[in-house]
C-alpha cells in the first residue's frame, strides 16, 4: 500500500490575527507554523495503513522552502520521505496549487494507492484542491471522512452528517480528505525525530502561475462582542452568576 | 441569471440553501435554483417563495441519493444550457463539494464562504478566512462566477413569490461520475441521555484548565442539572479525555445554544468559531487575558475546580 499525503504549512495563531502593514498576509514574525489540524489526522491515518499493511507513505507539499520544518516533523510521525515544491513565497490560488500537486504526482514512480487531504486548511478552507485532483488524475473521491477501512481494494468511507453517518466507498486507487476525530495523532517519537532528519526530503521548483482567483487584501472580521463583564474572582462571583443566569431565564 | 444549487437531504430542504437564495437575489439579476435528483421536485414551493422563477430538477436513474460528482456534471449541463452569470450554493460541506466539482469539470475558479458578491469583469468578492476570523477581498477572473456563500454573513428573507416553475433535465452521466455515493446511513454516534451538543439548549464546555478526564465529572454535573449536555475543546479529545462527538470547533461541531459555559477554555480561534454565535456566553477561566473573554457576555476569574462545584451548589438550591 503506497500513500500519499498532501499538507499545507500554515501559522499557527493563537486567539488573534494581526496583519502586515500591505493587508495582504498575517503578520507571522511572532508565530510559530504547523500544517491544519484535520491533516494531523490525514499523516496518522497514511502511517496506520502502512503500519497494517506494508508499503510507503509519502508527504507532499506546496510552499517556501521554509515547509521543510512541517514535513521533518510529520516524517518524524513515521512517513518515508516528503516531495516539496518551493514557492517564491506567495500564496497559490487553489487551481494553480492543484495543477502543481498534479504534475508533482504525476512524475512520481511510485503510482499512489490513496491521496489523503486534510478536510480544510485552517488559514484558508477552499474547500477544492483535493477535487481538482482528483479529476485530474481520474481518481473517485470521498470528502469529509471520519472512518475508514481499507479492504479488498476498497476504501469504505464513513461521514459524519446532521442525521447520522453517511456510508460511501471508493475503489482504489482513491482519494479522501478526512477529518479530525478520524484518528488520534501520535506524538513523534524521539526515535522517530532523529531519524527523520535522515530522510529524504526532494526539493523541487514550482513555476506559478497567474491566479484566476486573485486575493487583494485582507480585514479582521469586526467582533460582534464588547468584552466580557467579570463578575468577580474565584467561587466569591458565583452568586452574581446566578443572578444572570435567571435573567437570561436560563433558571 | 443566477443559478442557486439548492441542497436537499432525500426530498427535506437545507435551510442554508435559503440564505444562498437570499443573497443570490441581491446580485440584481433572475434567480433559477437547481436540485439533483427527483426527491429534490418538493422544493419548488419554497424556493420560489426565496425568489427562484424557476426550478430546474436534475433526475437520472442513477441518481438515487447525494452523488457528489453527478451533482457537477449536472450543474456542468445546466450551464452550458442556461449561460447564468454565477453559480451559487450554501457554504456547506455539501454545497461546497458540489460546486468544486463543477468548477473542476468546467476548470474555472472558485470562491468559498462569500459573504460579499460583486458581479463584473472581474467579479470581486469578500469571502470568510481563518474560520469567519478575517475576510478577503479576491478578484474572481472568469466569466462565469462559482461561489458558496458563508453561512453566518446571510440571513434568509422570503420574497413572498409563487412556487417555482418545474423544469426537469436528464444529465449526461459518465460512469466514473456516480462511483462516490451515499451508500448507506445510520443514525450514529448520538449521545446517551439523549440531548446532542446541536440541540442542546445549555452546554457546560470544558478545556485544558479541566486538567484531565476525571475533571470532566463537574461539569457533568451541572450539565445533567441544567438539561443542557458537555461539550470540550479541541486540546480535550486530542488528549483523549473525551469523545470526538462532544469537540465544539471548527473541526468539530459548530453550536448555538442559549447558553454556553466555557469552563478552562483559553479560546482558540478555531474553538470561538463553533460557539460564538452562542445567545449567552459564560466563561470561567484563571486568566483575565484569555482571548475567549473577547467573545463572552459574562465572566468569573477563577478556577473551575472551585467555581464549578459551589456553582452547582447554587444552581441546585435556585432550582428548589
Amino acid at each position: 500500500m503506497d500513500v500519499l499525503v498532501c499538507l499545507k504549512r500554515v501559522p499557527l495563531a493563537g486567539g488573534t490575527l494581526i496583519l502586515t502593514p500591505d493587508a495582504k498576509d498575517i503578520e507571522t514574525k511572532h508565530l510559530g507554523f504547523g500544517i491544519s489540524p484535520h491533516e494531523e489526522n490525514a499523516v496518522e491515518a497514511g502511517v496506520q495503513l502502512v503500519e497494517q499493511m506494508g508499503g510507503t507513505l509519502t508527504l507532499l507539499t506546496l510552499g517556501p522552502s521554509d515547509a521543510e520544518e512541517q514535513l521533518r516533523a510529520q516524517l518524524a510521525i513515521g512517513a518515508t520521505r516528503a516531495v516539496l515544491l518551493e514557492t517564491d513565497g506567495q500564496e497559490w490560488d487553489p487551481q494553480g496549487t492543484a495543477a502543481a500537486l498534479v504534475d508533482a504526482i504525476n512524475a512520481e514512480e511510485t503510482k499512489f494507492d490513496l491521496i489523503i487531504f486534510g478536510a480544510e486548511s485552517v488559514d484558508s478552507a477552499g474547500y477544492q484542491i483535493h477535487v481538482r485532483v482528483a479529476h485530474a488524475l481520474n481518481r473517485p473521491i470521498v470528502t469529509n471522512v471520519k472512518a475508514m477501512k481499507i479492504e479488498n481494494g476498497i476504501a469504505s468511507c464513513e461521514r459524519v452528517v446532521a442525521t447520522g453517518r453517511e456510508h460511501y466507498e471508493a475503489p482504489l486507487p482513491a482519494i479522501v480528505t478526512v477529518r479530525d476525530g478520524l484518528n488520534i495523532p501520535r506524538y513523534p517519537s524521539v526515535p522517530g525525530r532523529m531519524q527523520a532528519r535522515k530522510k529524504p526530503v526532494d526539493m523541487k521548483k514550482a513555476d506559478p502561475r497567474v491566479p484566476k482567483l486573485e486575493k487583494l487584501n485582507l480585514t479582521i472580521a469586526p467582533s460582534k462582542s464588547t468584552g466580557a463583564e467579570i463578575l468577580g474572582n474565584g467561587a466569591d462571583a458565583v452568586p452574581a452568576l446566578v443572578e444572570v443566569l435567571k435573567k437570561i431565564g436560563a433558571l | 441569471m443566477i443559478l442557486v444549487l439548492v441542497d436537499h437531504d432525500r426530498g427535506e430542504l437545507d435551510p442554508l440553501s435559503l440564505r444562498a437564495l437570499t443573497a443570490a437575489r441581491k446580485l440584481g439579476q433572475d434567480v433559477e435554483a437547481v436540485v439533483i435528483g427527483k426527491d429534490g421536485a418538493g422544493v419548488a414551493g419554497v424556493v420560489g417563495e426565496y425568489g427562484a422563477k424557476v426550478l430546474h430538477v436534475a433526475t437520472h436513474a442513477d441518481i438515487t441519493d447525494y452523488t457528489p460528482q453527478a451533482s457537477g456534471r449536472a450543474l456542468k449541463n445546466l450551464v452550458e444550457k442556461t449561460n447564468p452569470a454565477a453559480v451559487i450554493a450554501a457554504g456547506s460541506p455539501r454545497g461546497n463539494e458540489q460546486l468544486a466539482h463543477l468548477a473542476a469539470f468546467l476548470d474555472a475558479p472558485m470562491a468559498s464562504d462569500c459573504s460579499s458578491i460583486t458581479l463584473g469583469t472581474p467579479h470581486v468578492v469578500q469571502r470568510a478566512r481563518w474560520a469567519g476570523n478575517l475576510i478577503e477581498e479576491a478578484n474572481v477572473h472568469s466569466p462565469l462566477l462559482i461561489a458558496s456563500i458563508f453561512p453566518f454573513s446571510t440571513e434568509p428573507e422570503s420574497a413572498n413569490g409563487g412556487a417555482a416553475t418545474v423544469s426537469e433535465f436528464q444529465p449526461t452521466l459518465e460512469a466514473s461520475d456516480t462511483v462516490v455515493r451515499v451508500l448507506s446511513r445510520d443514525s450514529g454516534e448520538s449521545k446517551s441521555g439523549g440531548v446532542t451538543l446541536t440541540d442542546a439548549k445549555v452546554i457546560v464546555s470544558g478545556g485544558r484548565g479541566v486538567g484531565g478526564p476525571e475533571g470532566f465529572s463537574k461539569l457533568e454535573e451541572l450539565a445533567a442539572l441544567m438539561e443542557g449536555t458537555v461539550g470540550c475543546s479541541r486540546v480535550v479529545t486530542a488528549s483523549g479525555w473525551r469523545p470526538h462527538a462532544e469537540q465544539v470547533g471548527q473541526t468539530g461541531s459548530k453550536v448555538a445554544p442559549d447558553l454556553y459555559i466555557a469552563c478552562g477554555i483559553s479560546g482558540a480561534m478555531q474553538h470561538i468559531a463553533g460557539m460564538k454565535n452562542s445567545k449567552t456566553i459564560v466563561v470561567i477561566n484563571t486568566d483575565p487575558e484569555a482571548p475567549i473573554l473577547n467573545y463572552a457576555d459574562y465572566a468569573i476569574i477563577g478556577d473551575l475546580h472551585q467555581v464549578l462545584p459551589a456553582l452547582t451548589t447554587a444552581v441546585r438550591e435556585a432550582k428548589g
